[in-house]
């Protein structure tokens, strides 16, 4: 039988690395409490399963409401800002403002207006992701060749007609494209908030693991994150694939 | 004869671009005069950067002139022509779109069919196909344009400026980036087209051998601010046929042409 490399070449590459781990922390004799070998990592994982699962599916349902969102808004911003070029020199400015705040600076105040709890981390989420949704969909609007606007509008077509029938199919690829960048910061959104002000989710789990030198659990969460985080890229990334399969014609990624 | 009479006329006109920062602007056609009368086959020639694409957008009323009057069919140009048909060098497809379905496009702009789309929508695909078989694409339109080849899509790019049966047929340069064998082909296709449907043309090239082997009337604009500086009439018989490049009459008014471009250029 031949071997797919292509195909294996992640499972070897993600098993060998915690192979490299257990044999490099076991070898050079680090203490649990500075690096746990996976095993240890393991083993607190099957200890506390229910609170992880638990506090797992806390930190999902943050993160996707605040997404969905960050998605309904992105794109009703971007059509909008696409729509007309004055709008756009209007409200690109203070958007780009806006996203260089580091949103561990907006929590605080999140917290002051609605208290701890899932609220903050929901909006934390929703801020911290609509960004890239609005600047892809308004550069997919902004690219529609001339050429093409030529043959419409002297046909008589109204600007409606233009976006319908060019401007947002055009700019789907981007922003479904953008959906996979936006679904990893929503994530990273909703577990800042989560260490900041929450009395639930991984965040939280986290904090309170190191708080009682629990550090195999500490690893655990950091492990349920990333399998979460892998999981929604994913899907994002097939819904891509699915909806826009016509803008992925080139061989050149394959 | 008076202008009225014409089917497009151009009258002194003068566009000017006003940039954004509010200084003079460039002023992209001057003194402007041009006669179009019906289903003639006018070809448009010049240096580049002198306001060819600008006579397009004039005629069809994409642009309005800064002085002067652009009239339709006795009718000033207050917008959009709506009977105009345009194919540009670029074919511009719309990837998500089945070929047929690019072709259609118009329709669904358009009255009255875009109203009959959805009720008619078998007859409108059954004239899409028709058509393109009447430029050498049979059974194409159930691909997507990208996997057509650039001749193909040209061909396609023509079948949507046709598709609504427009009077006026506006070509800018839709041959350029073709190789010439393909170029040849489709300079057939766009002339029996014109012979069977007697629609109007302007063409825009650069191509000079195009321009005599195609036109009717040819125009030599000037460099920028572009104005008409020779009318010249092409009285070769038609059905023409390729052999006709080789004639030396058919070079000898090419060379004339090139002659008037070198001068327009100084």
């Amino acid at each position: 039988m031949r071997i797919d490399w292509v195909k294996a070449a992640p499972w070897i590459c993600t098993i060998g690395l915690f192979v490299v781990w257990e044999l490099a922390v076991r070898l050079l004799g680090i203490a649990e409490f500075i690096l746990p070998t996976p095993t240890a990592i393991f083993l607190a994982t099957v200890e506390f399963w229910s609170a992880l699962v638990n506090n797992s599916f806390q930190t999902l349902w943050t993160t996707l409401a605040g997404f969905g969102i960050a998605v309904v808004f992105g794109l009703g911003l971007g059509l909008f800002i696409g729509w007309n070029k004055t709008i756009y020199a209007g409200l690109y400015p203070l958007m780009v403002g806006f996203n260089s705040i580091p949103k561990v600076a907006v929590v605080p105040i999140l917290v002051l207006w609605f208290g701890t709890g899932w609220i903050p981390a929901v909006l934390t989420a929703f801020l911290i992701s609509f960004f890239p949704i609005v600047v892809n969909v308004a550069t997919g609007l902004a690219t529609i060749e001339p050429e093409m606007e030529d043959v419409l509008r002297a046909l008589g077509a109204k600007k409606l007609d233009i976006m319908t029938k060019v401007g947002i199919p055009r700019s789907l690829p981007y922003f479904f494209g953008s959906l996979k960048v936006a679904i990893t910061l929503a994530f990273i959104g909703s577990v800042l908030s989560e260490t900041i002000a929450a009395n639930k989710g991984l965040g939280h789990m986290m904090l309170t693991a190191q708080a009682n030198f629990e550090v195999p659990l500490v690893f655990a969460c950091l492990i349920a994150l990333a399998i979460e985080g892998i999981g929604m890229y994913a899907i994002m990334a097939w819904l891509e694939m699915r909806m826009t399969g016509w803008a992925h014609r080139s061989g050149f990624a394959r | 004869m008076s202008s009225d009479q014409s089917f497009i006329s151009i009258n002194d006109v003068s566009l000017r671009y006003k940039p954004q920062g509010g200084d003079e602007g460039t002023l992209a056609v001057d003194e402007l005069n041009l006669r179009v009368e019906k289903g003639e086959f006018v070809a448009v020639v010049g240096p580049s950067g002198c306001g060819k694409s600008t006579l397009m957008k004039l005629a069809t009323g994409l642009h309005f002139p800064t002085t002067g009057s652009v009239r339709i069919d006795g009718d000033e140009v207050k917008g959009p022509v709506k009977i105009a048909g345009m194919a540009f060098q670029n074919p511009v497809m719309l990837p998500w779109r089945k070929t047929a379905d690019n072709i259609l496009l118009p329709l669904e702009i358009v009255q009255p069919h875009r109203r009959q789309m959805r009720s008619n929508k078998e007859q409108y695909r059954k004239l899409a196909d028709e058509l393109l078989a009447s430029v050498g694409l049979e059974g194409a339109g159930s691909q997507y344009p990208w996997q057509l080849s650039g001749g193909m899509q040209q061909r396609a790019s023509l079948c949507r400026a046709l598709i609504h049966e427009p009077e006026l047929l506006m070509l800018d340069e839709p041959f350029a980036a073709l190789d010439a064998f393909t170029r040849e082909e489709l300079w057939c296709v766009i002339r029996d087209l014109q012979a069977e449907k007697g629609f109007t043309t302007i063409l825009v090239t650069h191509d000079l051998r195009e321009a005599v082997f195609l036109a009717d009337r040819i125009f030599v604009m000037s460099a920028r601010p572009g104005r008409i500086l020779v009318e010249r009439t092409v009285d070769i018989d038609r059905p023409r046929e390729l052999d006709l490049l080789y004639e030396k009459f058919f070079v000898d008014i090419v060379h004339e042409l090139r002659g008037h471009i070198a001068e327009a250029r100084k």
